[in-house]
C-alpha cells in the first residue's frame, strides 16, 4: 500500500497521468481543469514521461488531435470543462464511433451563460448520449482510481471505448486531501502494454477509418457501439476487483451505505456523497433508516443493479446537480426512475436539482430531503415531484 | 454634454496591478467621450478573458458570451440595429485562436464594427500559456522549452483579406491609442485595432521597457500610404527591432448592412410591419400551388 501524500484533484490525477504515460496528449487550457495539463507538462518537460504534448487553438482540435493520435495507434489522453466539452461535442462521437479508447478528465463545470466556472454536472451530463464510458468521482483519490481503471476499461477488447471520468469543479479538482498513490510500477504493471487494433500506422494492413456509411451500414455499426456499451459491464467490474487487489481500495457501479436495512435512500454522484453520508449517519441516531447510494458508472447505465440495490426502498430521492429543462427531472432522476418502473412495489422517487454552478449543499439541506422522504414514506404520497433546492424562489 | 462619469460603470476592476487592460479601458473613455457617444447607442460585445472582462467596466450594453465567438454575435447585433455603435473586445487567444475562423470571415463580410484586441501575446486568464501571437521561443509552464510554432501576424493576415481599417496601437502611449479608438469607431467597415499590451503578471518578455524601445509611429515615414495594400501588408510583417504603430490600411467600401436591401430604409425595429404586403406575397405563392 502507497503511503499518504496531500494533493489537490488535479494534481493526483496529473500523477496518474504521469504513471501512465501515453503516447499522445493534446489539450487547450481551460479552468478549472487547466492545471491538469499544466502540472502534466511540467512531467513532459522533466522527462518523466515519453508523452507527445500537442497544445491545440481550441478543444474541438484538441480533441480532433487525440483523434488522429489514438487511430494512429497510440494511447490518448486528455483534460478540460464545461465549454471545453461543449464545444469537443461533435468530435466526441467520432471518437466513440471510431472505437477509440481515448481517456480524457472531466473536472466537471457549469456551462455559459451565464458564465460560472464553478462545479456542476452539466457538461458531462450534456455528453452522455456521445458513445463514451462515464465515470463520476467524489474526491481526489477516487478521480485518480477512475483515471487507472478507465484506461484499462476503455482499451479492452470487448469495448474498445472512449472514457471520461468526471470530478467536481473546485469542490475536487482545487481541494488538498489525502490520498495513496500507487507506484509507478504498479500502475504500469496494471495497465498494461497497449495494443491497438486497427491502427493506421500499420501500413502492411492499411485501414479506413469514418468513411460513408450509408443506409446500408450505419445501423449495424451503432448496434455494435450499444453493445460495446453492454460489454464493458462486466469488464468494468473485473478492472476493479484486478484494482481492489492491488490497492485495497473497492469499486462497482456504485457504492452503498447503510442500505440494506433502509427504508429510504438518498441518491448522489460526485462530491456532494460526504455531505449526505454525514447527515444520514445523524439521522440514523436518530433511528430514522435512510441510506445513500453514490452512482459511479452513469454509462453504461447499471439498470439492473440498480433494481436490485434500490428495490426494498419505500422512498428515494434523486440528487441531480444539473438540470435537463423541460424534462421529467434532472438526467440521473430520469433514468433511475425508469429503471425503476418494471419492480413492483416500486419506491415513490423524487428529483432535487441542487448545486448548479457551484452553489454549496449544506447539511440542512440533505436533512430537509431526508424530511420529504419521511412524509413521503408516512404519508404513501409524493406532494413534490421535482424540488429546486439551495435555490432562491 | 456627455463626461468621463457618464461611461464609469462602478464596478471593480478584476485586473493584476499594472495591466494595459486599464490603459485600454482608460483610452476608450477618452475617445468616446471626444466622440460624445451616449452609453444607449454603444454596445460592447466580448468573448471570454481578462480582455472579455472589459465590457463590465463601462456603462453601456454589452453581450459577454463565448470565448472566441465575439464576432458573430456583433455582426447580428449589428445587422439587427445598424444604429448601434458596435464594438467588440477580445483578447489574442480569444479572437486569432479560438475564434480564428470567425476573425477571418467577419472581415470578408466588412459590417461597420470595431474589433479591439487586447494583445498580451499570452493567454492571461488560464494563466499564461502561449497564445497565437506569443513570438517563438516565448517560455511559459506549458512550453518551458519555448514556443516552436510560426506567430500569427493579425495584421499582415486582415490586410491580406482587404480588411478595410487596420491599426495597431500600445497601450504605453495612450494619447495615440485613444486617437486610433476614435478613428475606428469612426470608420465605416470592419475595423481592426490590435493593441499592443504588456502583462506583467504572464509575459516577462514583451514588457513595457520591451515595447518602449520597439515602437514607432507610422507616421514617421512620409512615404507611408495606408491606401496601397501591399506596402500595408509589406510594414505589417516589421516585427522585432522596430515596431510600427498607427493605420497601417485604409480601404473604405460598401458595408454588409449597406449591401442588405432590407435594411436601406432603416433598421427592422423602425419599419412599419405592412400585413398587407405578407397578404400579396401569400396570394401570390397560393395562386401557384
Ligand atoms: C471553449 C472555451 N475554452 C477555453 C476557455 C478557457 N479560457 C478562457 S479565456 C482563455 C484564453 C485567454 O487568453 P486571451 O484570449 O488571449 O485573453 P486574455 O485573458 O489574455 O485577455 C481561455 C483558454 C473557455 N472559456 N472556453
Amino acid at each position: 500500500m502507497g503511503k499518504p501524500v496531500a494533493m489537490t484533484g488535479n494534481i493526483a490525477v496529473a500523477n496518474a497521468m504521469r504513471q501512465i504515460n501515453p503516447d499522445v496528449c493534446a489539450a487547450y487550457p481551460i479552468t478549472p481543469s487547466t492545471e491538469v495539463m499544466q502540472q502534466f507538462a511540467s512531467f513532459v518537460a522533466d522527462g518523466k514521461v515519453d508523452t507527445e504534448l500537442v497544445t491545440a487553438e481550441s478543444e474541438h482540435s484538441a480533441m480532433s488531435a487525440c483523434i488522429g493520435a489514438a487511430a494512429a495507434g497510440g494511447r490518448v489522453m486528455t483534460a478540460t470543462s464545461a465549454n471545453g466539452l461543449a464545444l469537443m461535442w461533435e468530435m466526441l462521437y467520432i471518437a466513440s464511433g471510431n472505437r477509440l479508447p481515448i481517456v480524457m478528465t472531466v473536472v466537471n463545470r457549469a456551462l455559459s451563460a451565464p458564465i460560472n466556472i464553478h462545479g456542476d454536472h452539466s457538461d458531462g451530463m450534456g455528453a452522455r448520449d456521445s458513445g463514451w464510458i462515464q465515470i463520476y468521482s467524489e474526491n481526489a483519490q477516487e478521480a485518480y482510481d477512475n483515471l487507472i481503471q478507465a484506461v484499462v476499461i476503455g482499451q479492452h477488447r470487448d469495448v474498445r471505448l472512449p472514457v471520461m471520468v468526471g470530478m467536481d469543479g473546485f469542490i475536487i479538482s482545487h481541494s488538498i486531501e489525502n490520498l495513496e498513490l500507487l507506484s509507478d510500477q504498479e500502475v504500469k504493471d496494471f495497465i498494461g502494454e497497449y495494443l491497438p487494433l486497427y491502427p493506421l500506422l500499420n501500413i502492411k494492413q492499411p485501414v479506413t477509418y469514418g468513411p460513408l456509411d450509408l443506409q446500408d451500414y450505419y445501423s449495424e455499426h451503432k448496434r455494435q457501439q450499444a453493445e460495446a456499451m453492454k460489454l464493458a459491464k462486466p469488464v468494468i467490474l473485473k478492472v476493479a476487483q484486478d484494482f481492489a487487489a492491488l490497492s485495497g481500495r473497492k469499486y462497482g457501479f456504485f457504492e452503498t451505505y447503510r442500505l440494506d436495512d433502509a427504508e429510504m435512500a438518498i441518491l448522489t454522484l460526485g462530491s456532494s456523497a460526504g455531505t449526505a453520508r454525514f447527515v444520514i449517519d445523524r439521522a440514523r441516531e436518530q433511528g430514522v433508516k435512510v441510506g445513500l447510494i453514490k452512482l459511479r458508472v452513469f454509462r453504461p447505465f447499471p439498470m439492473k443493479e440498480l433494481q436490485a440495490a434500490l428495490g426494498h426502498l419505500k422512498a428515494l430521492a434523486v440528487m441531480d446537480r444539473c438540470d435537463s429543462f423541460g424534462a421529467a427531472g434532472g438526467p440521473v432522476f430520469s433514468e433511475v426512475r425508469s429503471a425503476l418502473y418494471d419492480l413492483s412495489p416500486h419506491p415513490a422517487v423524487v428529483n432535487y436539482i441542487y448545486g448548479l454552478g457551484g452553489r454549496d449543499l449544506g447539511i440542512a439541506h440533505i436533512e430537509q430531503v431526508i424530511r420529504d422522504l419521511q412524509e413521503i414514506r408516512q404519508t404513501g404520497c409524493i406532494r413534490e415531484l421535482l424540488t429546486y433546492l439551495t435555490v432562491r424562489e | 454634454m456627455l463626461s468621463r462619469e457618464e461611461y464609469h460603470s462602478g464596478v471593480k476592476e478584476a485586473w493584476c496591478p499594472g495591466c494595459g487592460n486599464f490603459g485600454i479601458l482608460n483610452a476608450e473613455k477618452r475617445a468616446l467621450v471626444e466622440l460624445q457617444l451616449a452609453p444607449e447607442k454603444i454596445l460592447i460585445v466580448s468573448g471570454i478573458g481578462q480582455a472579455g472582462k472589459f465590457p463590465h467596466y463601462l456603462r453601456c450594453n454589452f453581450f459577454n458570451g463565448l470565448h472566441g465567438r465575439a464576432l458573430p454575435v456583433a455582426l447580428a447585433a449589428k445587422l439587427a440595429n445598424p444604429e448601434l455603435t458596435v464594438i467588440v473586445h477580445n483578447g489574442d487567444g480569444d479572437c486569432y485562436g479560438e475564434g480564428g475562423n470567425h476573425f477571418i470571415h467577419t472581415i470578408r463580410r466588412n459590417p461597420d464594427i470595431t474589433c479591439i484586441v487586447h494583445n498580451n501575446k499570452v493567454y492571461g486568464l488560464t494563466k499564461g500559456q502561449a497564445s497565437p501571437t506569443s513570438d517563438k521561443g516565448f517560455k511559459t509552464k506549458v512550453q518551458p522549452y519555448g514556443v516552436i510554432h510560426e506567430p500569427l501576424n493579425p495584421l499582415a493576415l486582415a490586410i491580406s483579406l482587404d480588411c478595410s481599417f487596420v491599426a495597431r496601437g500600445y497601450v504605453g502611449d495612450l494619447q495615440f491609442l485613444a486617437e486610433l479608438i476614435k478613428a475606428g469607431i469612426q470608420h465605416k467597415g470592419f475595423a481592426l485595432i490590435d493593441i499592443l499590451q504588456p502583462c506583467p503578471t504572464f509575459n516577462r518578455v514583451n514588457t513595457f521597457r520591451w515595447y518602449e524601445e520597439r515602437v514607432y509611429h507610422l507616421e514617421e515615414d512620409r512615404e507611408f500610404d495606408p491606401k496601397n495594400q501591399l506596402k500595408a501588408f509589406h510594414k505589417a510583417l516589421e516585427w522585432g527591432e522596430r515596431i510600427p504603430l498607427g493605420v497601417f490600411y485604409l480601404h473604405p467600401k460598401p458595408t454588409m448592412e449597406e449591401q442588405i436591401p432590407a435594411l436601406a430604409a432603416g433598421p427592422l425595429y423602425r419599419q412599419k410591419i405592412q400585413p398587407s404586403k405578407v397578404l400579396d406575397i401569400m396570394e401570390e405563392l397560393s395562386a401557384l400551388s
